[in-house]
């Protein structure tokens, strides 16, 4: 547990005195959250007037499955708009984690310092954990930091609390609390299948970074119509996830070899 | 302390390490000399539990190769082909982070033991990267120290540094090699072996000799001693050439080159001889090869 400890706190020691990790790490969240934001205080006269126009030209499994009785038409388009924005906000778990690893582990490599550290007593599990915690653990944070500045920007927007209960329903929650570090966990292990596998770091780097296509995928499927995110289909998400998981942890775990790391990474 | 038995590495269909059977005994500064590509590193890596081997076995300070991996590192030091800091992180911390990982007790006791032996302790809280190439490799060495391991591997010790800094790392092998710990060394410097090792392993993807520098001096070239006279000729080294011990005479200026198998016991005679027939001896020597000489000769023939 000490030398998991001891990684982490060297990790962030060293990737948070780089400014890419850092811009990253601070203006994605900042961006993700001042998005939503933006629209709800944009549209927050939209209740009062227009609202049987706007509830006509909503898809009907929005009315019936995000909109809760007693919020007008208007309203709903709120939280059908706010919710496009959920699969944009899951970017920030993922591409947090897959820059700071690619520093993290790719780094190691071209530094040359990941013989060193390989050299010493500790396990490659005890490596593989404290490198993962050190990538999530901020992505992690960062989410939850983002969306509480989000909850509480909607608070002081919002005048209408039945909006706000909409939009901070059960889909956010699961969303930002369960997905989101499922997703983490899932772009740190396939930052390490790639990084052990491939020969140049700046490769590695890149071919991480396709991780965020199937979000973005998402985002647009979503904004074209394609499906809903509702409760039923986000739960479905997180137990998709938590399989995903478990199966890029255990390959991350068995490609991750200290053989092949270091014969390999040339 | 360590010993091998047909230790082999294959990459593919690449032989990396062939058959190595090998005793490093405790105390011994142990010198693996060979060129580029012949399997040094490997062999540390090997050593170090870093790579499996694909046949053969190892202990290393008594644990098992293969089976008690985490123990060999926990009781070995390396210093790796190259320093491989965290050039971003101070000196300092840089030591930090490998003794917690070394699960040293006196985390701040042991940095600054090292950082102040090796001259570093001034320096301490700049990051590493600022740091020159010779200090990076003290750095290194420091680290590797930290855990007081009894067996030391040190890949090119010396390599890419100026003379005085290559001049530092030697003294201060030499006196770890006082403190009794059993030093592995693969290096290019051969002038370098030959000050510090105790024996010397010629390798070349197999291990082709080991011995002490002057054994295997004299086991590639034989023992020559050199006659200074006022005039050599001929006439006296036939008279040399008489004396049944004597390999082989060669005149070479005014110098006698006679090759002998035992000096110490047989020098005596001939100087005897050479006074008897009139000869001026001005002084006795060894001829002494170089480690250099005795190295390529062998690789050369390998």
């Amino acid at each position: 547990m000490n030398k998991i400890k001891t990684i982490i706190r060297k990790e962030w020691a060293e990737v948070f005195k780089n400014r890419m990790v850092i811009f990253t790490v601070a203006f994605l969240p900042l961006l993700m959250t001042a998005l939503p934001l933006g629209i709800i205080f944009a549209t927050r006269d939209a209740s009062t007037g227009t609202g049987e126009a706007i509830d006509s030209q909503l898809p009907s499994e929005m009315t019936q499955s995000m909109c809760p009785q007693g919020l007008n038409g208007a309203e709903c388009f709120q939280v059908f708009m706010i919710s496009e924005f959920m699969m944009l906000f899951m970017i920030v778990p993922v591409a947090i984690p897959v820059t700071i690893a690619a520093y993290s582990i790719v780094g190691e490599k071209t530094t040359r310092s990941l013989e060193p550290l390989l050299a010493t007593p500790i396990t490659t599990i005890e490596l593989l954990i404290g490198k993962c915690l050190a990538a999530v653990i901020p992505a992690v944070l960062a989410t939850y930091a983002a969306f509480g500045i989000f909850a509480l920007g909607s608070w002081l927007i919002v005048a209408n609390k039945m909006l706000l209960t909409a939009l901070l329903d059960a889909r956010w929650l699961i969303a930002i609390f369960i997905v989101g570090p499922l997703l983490a966990v899932m772009a740190v292990a396939f930052s390490l299948m790639i990084s052990s596998r491939v020969s140049d770091p700046r490769v590695a780097e890149q071919v991480s970074m396709v991780i965020i296509v199937p979000v973005l995928a998402g985002f647009f499927g979503q904004m074209a119509g394609l499906f809903v995110l509702n409760k039923q289909v986000i739960s479905v998400v997180a137990v998709v996830m938590l399989a995903l998981d478990a199966l890029l942890v255990y390959l991350a775990t068995r490609v991750f070899q200290r053989e092949s790391i270091l014969t390999r990474w040339k | 302390m360590i010993h091998t038995e047909n230790l082999t590495k294959k990459f593919g269909t690449i032989m990396a390490v062939e058959c190595l059977s090998l005793d490093v005994r405790e105390g011994e500064v142990f010198g693996c000399l060979g060129p580029n590509g012949a399997g040094k590193t490997t062999t540390v890596r090997m050593l170090t539990s870093l790579i499996g081997p694909t046949d053969g076995s190892a202990t290393v300070n008594g644990f098992v190769l293969g089976k008690q991996d985490t123990d060999i590192r926990r009781t070995v030091g390396v210093l790796t082909e190259t320093p491989g800091m965290y050039d971003n992180l101070s000196a300092e911390y840089n030591m930090q982070i490998f003794a917690e990982l070394y699960e040293v007790q006196d985390v701040k006791g042991q940095v600054e033991k090292y950082l102040r032996m090796l001259g570093l302790w001034e320096r301490r809280f700049d990051s590493a990267g600022t740091f020159s190439k010779g200090m990076k490799q003290k750095l290194a060495i420091a680290r590797a120290l930290l855990h007081e391991p009894r067996i030391l591997f040190l890949d090119e010790p010396t390599a890419g540094l100026d003379p005085e800094a290559s001049h530092l790392v030697r003294e201060f092998i030499a006196e770890l090699k006082k403190e009794g710990r059993t030093i592995f060394i693969c290096t290019h410097n051969l002038d370098e072996a030959d000050r510090l090792c105790d024996r010397v392993g010629v390798f070349k993807t197999r291990m082709l000799v080991v011995d002490t520098p002057a054994n295997l001096r004299a086991s590639v070239f034989g023992r020559k001693v050199v006659f200074h006279l006022r005039a050599a000729d001929e006439g006296l080294a036939g008279a040399v050439r008489k004396l049944l011990f004597v390999r082989e005479v060669k005149v070479v200026e005014n110098k006698l080159l006679v090759n002998l198998d035992d000096p110490e016991v047989h020098n005596p005679d001939i100087i005897r001889t050479l006074i008897g027939a009139g000869a001026d001896l001005q002084f006795v020597g060894e001829l002494r090869h170089s480690l250099e000489e005795v190295y390529l000769q062998l690789v050369k023939a390998a």
